[in-house]
């Protein structure tokens, strides 16, 4: 199929939640977030709700497209992760499985040694799940928007 | 590549405005981010230049609805039109699930139109995507200028497949949501058809 669908089930979805919430607490962080390579947001915890994370979640796949496509350029596989520093918060980005990305942002409660040091840890967890997962949606199966009528796609655009 | 939220609900897709520099595919998004709902819309991201020229992508998600529970969230996306930027067109193509070509109706830019199209072909193939097969809409922009070809004229020259197209001027917003509309119809077909 020319445009594989990415689907995320609950079980799969229960755990990538867990692994998140408990690097927040672990990292000391501010928030984690799991953002596929696309910009579509997968999971966010820990101080998000005055967030955007709608657009946190698009800026950050455009920064690892360019600087994917920087080291494609450059002969490298890919450039792993990224660090920004700021005044008040400080962003730690990076690949999972080459699969999706992770997001942690922190501030001077902690530090660059501790979030890279539970990150390791966390991604080797976030890959196994991202792994099974992969497997779930290459399965044969009903896709579970087979039984969307064409009707059902007008009278979404008839108001 | 869409993306199903089964836990959320949610059904994500990708739609990527494509066109030579200066066609209109900001002011497409521009004015579509203008006339939603505040609830059904997120902010508008533009990594422009200086002089307001699309540097790395707008980007602008919207929600459009629920189908049977399920809500369906669009991001639209436009790409930087000038030629040089093209390393950068390729990176916002990765995942797209629909694509809107705006093409600049001036007599001028005829050549710049099928140089851009030329390019989208391309770059989606580098990423194993045929655009015969990729839901695609064409808008014809900038009807209200003068010294513009025939719709006939354009059709010949950039629509050979013939895809539904749309005549627009994105600046007044005439043909701007039936463009959306279009291809978002196009995007849930092929998703109710394909399963993973």
């Amino acid at each position: 199929m020319v445009n594989p669908q990415m689907v995320m089930y609950e079980e799969e979805f229960n755990q990538i939640q867990t692994v998140v919430d408990h690097l927040v607490k672990s990292a000391n962080s501010k928030s984690v977030f799991i953002v596929d390579k696309n910009g579509q947001l997968i999971a966010a915890s820990g101080d998000v709700e005055h967030l955007d994370t709608t657009s946190l979640a698009s800026l950050t796949a455009g920064n690892i497209a360019a600087t994917g496509g920087m080291a494609k350029l450059l002969k490298e596989n890919e450039f792993a992760t990224q660090f920004h520093e700021g005044e008040r918060a400080n962003v730690y980005i990076t690949l999972v499985g080459n699969r999706v990305i992770l997001v942690v942002i922190f501030d001077a409660k902690s530090s660059l040694g501790l979030v890279r040091l539970r990150v390791k840890k966390a991604s080797e967890e976030l890959n196994h799940i991202f792994e099974k997962l992969i497997q779930k949606v290459q399965e044969p199966g009903d896709s579970p928007f087979a039984e969307i009528t064409d009707e059902d796609i007008d009278n979404l655009f008839n108001d | 590549m869409s993306f199903i939220n089964l836990m959320a609900r949610e059904i994500n897709c990708k739609i990527v405005y494509y066109g030579p520099g200066l066609c209109g595919k900001t002011t497409n998004l521009q004015y579509i981010y203008e006339r939603t709902n505040p609830e059904a819309k997120g902010k508008m991201i533009s990594l422009a230049t200086e002089t307001d020229r699309t540097l790395f992508f707008d980007f602008l998600p919207l929600a459009l609805g629920e189908i049977r529970g399920f809500k369906t969230r669009f991001y639209l996306y436009t790409v930087p039109g000038q030629v040089f930027y093209d390393a950068s067109r390729k990176l916002i193509l990765k995942g797209v699930d629909g694509c809107v070509f705006v093409a600049d109706s001036q007599f001028a830019r005829v050549e710049a139109n099928q140089e851009s199209l030329e390019n989208l072909r391309t770059n989606l193939g580098e990423q194993g995507y045929n655009l015969d097969k990729l839901p695609f809409v064409m808008q014809y922009n900038k009807r209200d200028m003068q010294d513009i070809a025939t719709i006939e004229e354009l059709e010949d020259l950039l629509n050979p497949t013939r895809v539904p197209y749309f005549e627009a001027c994105a600046r007044t917003g005439v043909g701007v949501f039936d463009t959306l509309k279009a291809v978002a119809k196009l995007v849930l077909t092929e998703l109710k058809k394909g399963g993973p």
